[in-house]
């Protein structure tokens, strides 16, 4: 299966681990995700925070690019891209008079009429490539790694384009159970990371993580499983900060779910660019015996 | 005979005088053919007013009038009723409704609200020149009263018409009476016990002798109409003779089927066979739940608990099916909580109770024996949170109205828990504290301060089990801080709900419910206790959220609606009803399909269309669906609508 896939700014720089990861460990599973050749910003918080109708071309060209494609639909690994492609196209198909508007603006491309549909790779794992089929393709299941998965905010609210069930969630458990890993469910699985209070307040940002990290370790985590850049600097990267605000907190490993899914599907660990995490995850990986 | 009709212009005050020039409408009317007398006067409804219609009456021998005033709903009685009283038939009376329809839209308009009065004049006049003398119907009354539903208001309505002498019949779904009621620990404000609140209601409702009390019990068809009701019952047999039966638990023991205890709102299971509250609270027996039975379940030959019972008191009669005829129902068929598991984000944890499952923890007869205790491992809790509005005002997910109910009894069950705890601590979060009823506020502040509630105002956003405790997160709008509270155990006060099956009950009896389910009022201030069907009346929780109170003013408030109904000897209906020419009807059942009261029906032998007087409400709908004019209403037939359009277009008729 082809899809076009949107990689957004920050998989191309600090998540460049979610993205190698995702491209190798979903070709194991027949998904051929082809970059778009021509992609801008995904339109991040401005489309979704102003009423300005001029925010919602970027993601909706975007989405013209994907159609240009010959495809109906485009597949995202970030949650953020996720949401804001997803948003824009359904602002786009709810109000005629500003879907006019727009088209206005696009007088330039091909015609379009909201018909490209955004997903994100889990959901593309769960109604299209079956956690049965994860199943087969695990050589080295994760057994004995606690995981403990974590969805943030991007993936499921508004409920309107939430890939799962708003409150409890369950398609990364899905996953990571599919490949193996005990998965740890733990209550603070959708609360907030502190998204880009993370530039001004890091405070903020240092009593969420802790809040979610020592609530996931209490529950007996290993090792936290996420789709996030933002989530993931957060929870990763800010651990310094929670360190040094929280006496007694033992760092962990953050992971993107499709990192696990390469290890498990025993590709080269070198997909997986363990170097760019902030705690690193190797000595835990090794330790089950995942890794060399 | 030529027609004598009398024409009488009211000016109302400057009401209809200001717009409408009175005079010139007596002196164009004047002559207007079978017009033989027309007047004008200041306020034709005051007594000088009636005055003048009733000299006009005797002295010119008029056989119609049409009195050109407000509208029909004000005074069309007022004047039917007199010349009644002077010997013309009412129905010869018709209003012509000047004022509402003229002279109050066309204000300032002097010209056009002159010519529009005299139009509808004309038109009326029309319509009184074909007018029949009718006579209103009588209608046999049964004064026997069917009240659905056996708690605290079925039981008062029916104790409140017993006691005006009339019998009653009580059906209960359940095997006991007294309804929610019996599943509660304490009332609000009062803190007496609810077993001794219900306990001397049913103790009254079974000592008096117009009531007769059928429990397992539900209505299976009806047909009929006010004061005519044919009833069919279904009564599920009694499978224990409790007058054998010596409570030995052998066949509790014996039997195969475990349900959860529906009594105890699901906290323990119960076999099919088991305890049950008997007749009286503090009384128990020995029931078989035929829900719960794989004899009815799965048609099963199943014999356990008879083998077992050395008594023989346990046979499996089949359901006994009663007929009976009742004038009046009344529907009182309760409430439910809205189910715990729709909020997905409170989790499904044994330690998470509704406020029903929390009553039972709190009662005496209940699965703790009023000790609190928490249902996972049987600890006593220090710490609850109580969460009000869980599924009430939330229009987005749930549902926008208010429950009424559970800012009160959620006070109450913090106060209890403090009672039997007092090395606990309560935590309640709101929106708001709706304390509005008499003592209601004074007993919120006292039980807070005396007991240390804790309330906090926000919303709790998730419920997780966190090891041994339950993870709270919620938000406190008042510091503006979020909140995470370590509980021992929750209890959600859910959002109040018809009882299950009240949907397909008022399908059954034809009346409406509201978009949630609660059976509809016929009007929310004026007619709060009666639905739209003439004869079924509402009382308690199946209208809206109630407390007890409220439930016996309602409950009392439809008693006397009824026993005012019984105070005549039969009911009069208005003769301005459906008729069907039966040379002309084809039977086709138009008129059937097109009737709002099902007044109208195909006699299915003659193939002719029959209308039940008493049924029908005279609204045209069949007469304007019958394609060839077979069936019309008194006094407004077709040749009548077309006289009255003639005098309205003639304006605008087209000319040859």
């Amino acid at each position: 299966m082809k899809i076009p896939y949107y990689p957004g700014c920050t998989l191309k720089t600090k998540a460049k681990d979610f993205e190698d990861s995702a491209i190798a460990a979903a070709r194991v599973l027949g998904i051929e995700m082809e970059e778009l050749p021509r992609w801008n910003c995904c339109g991040t918080v401005y489309s979704l925070s102003s009423d300005d109708l001029i925010h919602q071309l970027a993601p909706i060209r975007n989405l013209i690019r994907a159609k240009e494609q010959e495809s109906d639909r485009l597949v995202t690994l970030c949650s953020m891209c996720y949401n804001t492609l997803k948003r824009a196209n359904e602002f786009f198909l709810a109000d005629e008079e500003k879907r006019e508007r727009i088209k206005r603006y696009l007088d330039d491309e091909i015609p379009y009429e909201g018909d490209v549909r955004v997903v994100q790779l889990l959901e593309l794992l769960r109604d299209e490539v079956s956690m049965d089929a994860i199943k087969e393709a695990v050589k080295k299941p994760l057994t004995g790694l606690k995981v403990a998965p974590y969805y943030g905010c991007m993936l499921l609210r508004p409920a309107s384009i939430g890939i799962d069930d708003v409150e409890r969630p369950t398609v990364m458990e899905d996953v990571l159970r599919a490949l193996g890993a005990d998965v740890i469910d733990d209550p603070y699985k959708t609360e907030c990371c502190g998204a880009y209070q993370t530039v001004s307040q890091k405070d903020v940002v240092a009593t969420c993580a802790h809040s979610i990290l020592t609530s996931a370790q209490g529950n007996g985590a290993e090792v936290i499983a996420l789709s996030c850049p933002l989530c993931d600097f957060n929870l990763d990267n800010r651990q310094k900060e929670v360190q040094e605000r929280f006496n007694g907190f033992h760092p962990m490993p953050v992971l993107y779910f499709t990192q696990l899914m390469a290890i498990a599907f025993g590709l080269d660990p070198s997909v997986c660019r363990f170097e760019l995490s902030y705690n690193d995850p190797v000595p835990l990986l090794k330790s089950k015996g995942l890794i060399e | 005979m030529k027609p004598r009709i009398g024409v009488f212009v009211c000016h109302c005050g400057l009401n209809i005088a200001a717009s409408v020039e009175v005079s010139e409408v007596v002196k164009a009317i004047k002559d207007y053919p079978g017009v033989v007398h027309a007047q004008d006067y200041i306020y034709m409804c005051s007594d000088p007013g009636q005055n003048l219609v009733r000299k006009a009456i005797r002295e010119h021998n008029l056989t119609g009038l049409v009195m050109s005033n407000c509208s029909p709903s004000l005074h069309e009685r007022t004047f039917r009723n007199l010349a009644k009283s002077e010997g013309l038939n009412p129905y010869l009376v018709e209003v012509a409704n000047i004022r509402e329809y003229c002279s109050w839209p066309h204000q300032g308009d002097k010209e056009t609200a002159t010519k529009k009065a005299l139009t509808i004049i004309k038109a009326t006049i029309e319509r009184v020149k074909r007018n029949q003398a009718l006579t209103p119907l009588v209608v046999p009354l049964q004064k026997r009263v069917l009240v659905l539903g056996g708690g605290v208001a079925g039981m008062q309505t029916a104790l409140d018409i017993a006691e005006g002498g009339y019998p009653v019949t009580i059906l209960e779904k359940q095997a006991y009476l007294g309804g929610r009621v019996r599943q509660l620990d304490h009332t609000f404000v009062t803190m007496e016990k609810a077993k001794d609140l219900a306990g001397e209601m049913i103790d009254r409702t079974l000592a008096q002798p117009n009531i007769e009390v059928l429990t397992t019990a539900q209505i299976e068809g009806i047909s009929g109409y006010v004061g005519n009701f044919e009833v069919q019952i279904r009564r599920q047999s009694d499978w224990v003779d409790p007058e054998k039966c010596n409570g030995c638990e052998a066949c509790i023991k014996a039997c195969p089927v475990e349900v959860p205890s529906t009594f105890d709102r699901g906290l323990v299971m119960r076999k099919a066979i088991d305890w049950t509250p008997g007749a009286r609270p503090g009384e128990k027996r020995v029931f078989l739940d035929h829900q719960a039975c794989v004899r009815v379940t799965r048609q099963e030959s199943c014999t356990a608990c008879q083998e077992v019972c050395d008594q023989g008191a346990i046979t499996y009669p089949e359901d006994e099916q009663i007929t009976q005829m009742y004038g009046a129902i009344v529907v009182a068929t309760g409430h439910d909580l809205y189910r715990k598991s729709a909020l997905t984000e409170y989790a499904t944890d044994p330690d998470v109770l509704d406020a029903l499952q929390f009553e039972r923890l709190l009662s005496e007869d209940g699965p703790t024996g009023g000790k609190v205790l928490r249902p996972s491992d049987g600890k006593e809790p220090k710490e609850v949170v109580f969460v009000q509005c869980a599924g009430s005002r939330d229009p987005d997910k749930h549902f926008p109205y208010c429950s009424k109910i559970c800012c009160m009894y959620t006070c109450k069950e913090a106060r209890r828990y403090k009672e039997k705890v007092p090395d606990g601590q309560a935590y309640v979060f709101f929106i708001d504290v709706r304390s509005t009823g008499k003592g209601y506020e004074e007993f919120v502040k006292e039980s807070v301060q005396k007991e240390r509630l804790l309330y906090l105002k926000g919303k709790v956003s998730k419920i997780a089990r966190q090891g041994d405790k339950l993870l709270v997160l919620g938000g406190d709008t008042i510091t503006g801080h979020r909140v995470e509270i370590e509980a021992d155990l929750v209890v959600l006060a859910m959002a109040t709900v018809p009882s299950p099956g009240a949907k397909e009950l008022a399908r059954l009896l034809n009346v409406n419910t509201d978009p949630y389910g609660f059976i509809q009022e016929a009007h929310p201030k004026l007619a709060p206790v009666e639905t739209l069907t003439a004869g079924i009346y509402l009382a308690g929780t199946s209208q809206a959220p109630k407390d007890i109170p409220h439930a016996i003013y309602q409950a009392s408030g439809a008693a006397s609606k009824i026993l005012s109904l019984f105070s005549r000897k039969e009911l009069i209906h208005e003769p301005l009803v459906a008729h069907v020419d039966t040379e002309i009807c084809a039977g086709c059942g138009y008129c059937h399909d097109n009737c709002a009261y099902q007044a109208v029906s195909v006699d299915p032998i003659l193939k002719k269309a029959v209308v039940n007087e008493a049924l029908c409400e005279g609204c045209g709908a069949c007469a304007t669906a019958c394609p060839s004019g077979a069936i019309q209403v008194k006094n407004l037939d077709s040749k009548q609508v077309f006289d009255m359009i003639s005098v309205v277009t003639k304006d605008y008729a087209l000319r040859p």
